[in-house]
């Protein structure tokens, strides 16, 4: 039988048993923590604890207001040593809160929770998650109340899990499913409620084999969960190509999955909303898969929100002398880093190590048209001619062929035999498209 | 996981205590490295424009090495001419230009080879030096280099050499002989004495023609091995062939004493040459999947055309670059539709 899939896509080598088989390790609590007061898309929070203050696990420490918003929590027990910008983790410098570990950890459970969440209403459930500081984890950190909570006169009728983790390297999804698999049943039958879904689908990829069948295991007494192995193609796990692969629905261009009825949520905050409702667990720490060649123990780590990546590597046996190019997130899609320095946020799946052995500038030529490019990009897009009109600041062409579509997955520029830095230009071209809408609007 | 998190009742902070604040590891003192910052992605396919270049070099040898057999050491000689004649114009206008060198790509040895492959086997070597500073400058830099020609620069010199040099580029010698008799080619002979070439010469190729363009055994083999590595588009060759296949039938339906058979306008010509490396040259060809089935389609239609009704007996050359003048147009009006833009639901 053939897996289900989506058309194009690349097939990067996994590199996924470095960290595979190694059982989620708990980190000892870090001496002190860099919390961004915001780690989410939407509006930013404020802080509402003082310098000098001492806090609690769990503590709100900041909140925002409007619709797209969350909470962020203090994730050590200890003293706040201050409140100012420090280096985040996409490059800029953000407002955090400075914590160091002082006294006896206590952690704060979020209040009001109902005693059986299968009687608690869908407003007080979205509430707790909003209260809990739950947001995308597959990095996107979209606040997932939002998405749960979708306008009316869109019906949805499927919930999708993503398990796919199709980033090579990356593999802590795939150690939460085998790990936490009663959670994540138990973050589903949540979903499915908020929801009011009446079937859910668990896509995961073929080279996580073990994953379906524990998962399968686990769900065998729930028809109307279906566990999907799907085949092993990049960027399977992104939201639009799962649904296609598994519903055969297409999102439309500027669309969101809830346009076609569907709500996908990764692994991670699957089971974080389970942790949440049930437990009273505020989002305070996320597992992180620190792995490549040049780390010296490849790990999947239960870290606390805060902890700088400094100390996570040390917790891993530091970089090796090699070391070159330390990424957040996976490496077709995630972020280089130039310091260490920057913290663990809600977003980082994933901390990939490279040695120079991965890092050789390769030379530049021009495109010699061989299409490579088109017969990769999941969006049907035409990468070449986006980053060529992006780059010559074309950019009503570049709109007119569908730049906005580009969902930056790199797919484009790893087949890309010139080794022209495409995702670099389109997402610049995107960037200036972008503001120019944003001026224009506010004329 | 080792932490388990039990049930708490609303309002009691019950939660699992973690040992006191301590850490195995001294405070932060962050490395002092400098790391490597780009865009994503952060990993690339071992592709490289100067490997598929090699890949195009490597698929042509089976055509080379039957081109020597056929026509002596001779044929050897003019594809060495005809290389270094168009790697050193090119690194010359690079010179010139004050460009950074570009002859490592290897493009200007794929663009020589091509060139004397599509040559009469007699063909003076000044005029293939000549034809290979045409395909090169006109063909290619003036355009903007690599990437940036419109026209395939070997089929462009070899049209320069065709226009200006009609009786040496039209005069055939019989293969494996010695004082090179000449003789012509199995289109020539058919167009104007209307005698045919037994099918298994067409296919070894010991025919009259074209140094490399006689052997549609050899090109294949090369051809196949390129279509293997995904560095021609399949769509082309198979487009170009069963089109020139299908509309020659018809014609040799309806008169089969004044049209050739649709095996013989497979395998006489430079058909096979065309269709397998002059029409999937990625430059001048579309990048869109349905843009290729057009270029090879128009393509055959037009092959078809001149050699049934032309004045010319062959007409591989001018089909290929009359597409390569369309295929901005081409690329223009087939760009995929983008994902979710067509009703699917």
């Amino acid at each position: 039988m053939s897996l289900k899939t989506f058309a194009k896509g690349v097939h990067p080598a996994e590199f996924k048993s470095l960290s595979e088989d190694k059982p989620i390790e708990k980190m000892p609590l870090p001496s002190e923590v860099f919390i961004p007061l915001q780690q989410h898309i939407g509006a930013p929070c404020t802080p509402v604890v003082e310098k000098g203050q001492m806090v609690k696990t769990g503590q709100v420490i900041g909140k925002s207001g409007g619709f797209v918003s969350s909470t962020i929590h203090a994730t050590i027990t200890g003293k706040i040593k201050t409140i100012e910008k420090f280096p985040h983790p996409l490059g800029i410098n953000v407002p955090m809160v400075n914590i160091m570990a002082e006294g006896e950890e206590e952690l704060l459970p979020l209040e009001n929770l109902p005693e059986k969440w299968e009687n608690a209403s869908r407003e007080e459930i979205l509430d707790i998650i909003l209260r809990a500081g739950i947001v995308g984890l597959g990095g996107a950190a979209f606040p997932t109340q939002v998405k749960l909570n979708p306008p009316k006169g869109k019906s949805i009728d499927t919930f999708i899990v993503n398990g796919c983790e199709c980033e090579p390297f990356l593999t802590a999804d795939h150690r939460m499913m085998l790990e936490q698999s009663q959670e994540l049943l138990t973050g589903i039958r949540i979903i499915m409620k908020v929801l009011n879904v009446k079937r859910t689908f668990i896509g995961i990829e073929a080279n996580k084999m073990n994953a379906v069948d524990t998962l399968r295991q686990a769900t065998k007494s729930f028809s109307e969960i279906t566990v999907v192995p799907l085949k092993v193609k990049y960027p399977q796990g992104a939201e639009k190509m799962l649904i296609d692969a598994i519903l055969n629905r297409h999102v439309p261009p500027g669309g969101l999955p809830l346009d076609v009825g569907v709500v996908v949520q990764n692994v991670g905050t699957t089971i974080a909303i389970a942790q949440a409702v049930t437990a009273g667990k505020p989002l305070i720490e996320r597992v992180v898969t620190v792995t490549g060649d040049a780390i010296n123990e490849p790990k999947n780590v239960l870290v606390r929100i805060g902890t700088s990546f400094q100390q996570l590597l040390d917790f891993c046996g530091g970089l090796t002398n090699n070391a070159a190019k330390i990424i957040m997130g996976g490496p077709m899609m995630g972020v280089a880093q130039s310091s260490l320095q920057v913290p663990v946020i809600k977003a980082t799946s994933g901390i990939v190590c490279l040695s120079d052995k991965y890092t050789q500038a390769k030379p530049i030529y021009p495109c010699i048209q061989c299409g490579n490019c088109v017969s990769a990009c999941p969006m049907n897009l035409l990468p070449t001619r986006l980053a060529r009109y992006a780059e010559v600041g074309n950019l009503i062409m570049a709109e007119n062929l569908g730049i906005l579509n580009c969902i930056e997955c790199g797919s484009c520029a790893f087949v890309c035999p010139a080794h022209i830095p495409l995702v670099q230009q389109i997402r610049l071209g995107k960037l200036q498209i972008n503001e120019l809408k944003r001026k224009s609007k506010s004329i | 996981m080792e932490e388990k998190i039990q049930k708490v009742p609303a309002g009691e902070s019950q939660m699992p205590k973690v040992a006191p604040a301590k850490t195995s590891e001294s405070p932060s003192k962050p490395e002092k490295r400098a790391f490597i910052l780009s865009s994503s992605p952060h990993i690339q396919a071992e592709e490289d424009v100067a490997k598929i270049m090699r890949a195009v070099v490597y698929a042509l040898l089976p055509t080379a090495v039957f081109g020597i057999y056929f026509f002596g050491w001779r044929a050897l000689v003019m594809m060495l001419v005809g290389i270094a004649a168009a790697v050193l114009t090119e690194a010359l206008l690079n010179l010139v230009q004050k460009k950074p060198q570009t002859i490592s790509d290897g493009s200007a040895v794929v663009t020589g080879l091509l060139l004397v492959l599509t040559l009469p086997p007699s063909l003076p070597y000044w005029m293939i030096i000549v034809g290979a500073f045409v395909a090169i400058f006109i063909g290619k830099q003036l355009f903007g280099g690599l990437g940036y020609n419109i026209f395939n620069p070997a089929l462009l010199g070899r049209a320069f050499l065709q226009a200006s040099f009609p009786i040496p580029m039209t005069t055939w010698t019989m293969p494996r002989t010695i004082d090179a008799i000449t003789t012509a080619t199995p289109l020539g002979s058919f167009k104007f004495e209307k005698t045919l070439t037994p099918y298994l010469n067409l296919f070894m190729g010991n025919v009259g023609g074209c140094v490399g363009e006689t052997s549609a055994l050899a090109i294949i083999i090369g051809g196949l091995f390129l279509l293997y590595k995904k560095y021609a588009d399949w769509r082309i060759p198979v487009s170009y062939l069963t089109t020139v296949a299908i509309f020659g039938s018809l014609f040799w339906l309806i008169n089969p004493a004044k049209y050739p058979d649709p095996i013989f306008h497979l395998f006489s010509g430079g058909l096979m040459l065309g269709a397998f490396f002059m029409a999937t040259d990625m430059v001048t060809t579309p990048v869109t999947p349905k843009g290729s089935w057009i270029f090879g389609i128009g393509a055959g239609i037009i092959l078809v055309i001149i050699r049934l009704f032309g004045g010319l007996p062959e007409g591989v050359m001018y089909s290929i670059l009359l597409m390569n003048a369309f295929t901005p147009l081409i690329n223009r009006y087939t760009r995929p539709k983008f994902f979710g833009e067509a009703k699917h639901v």
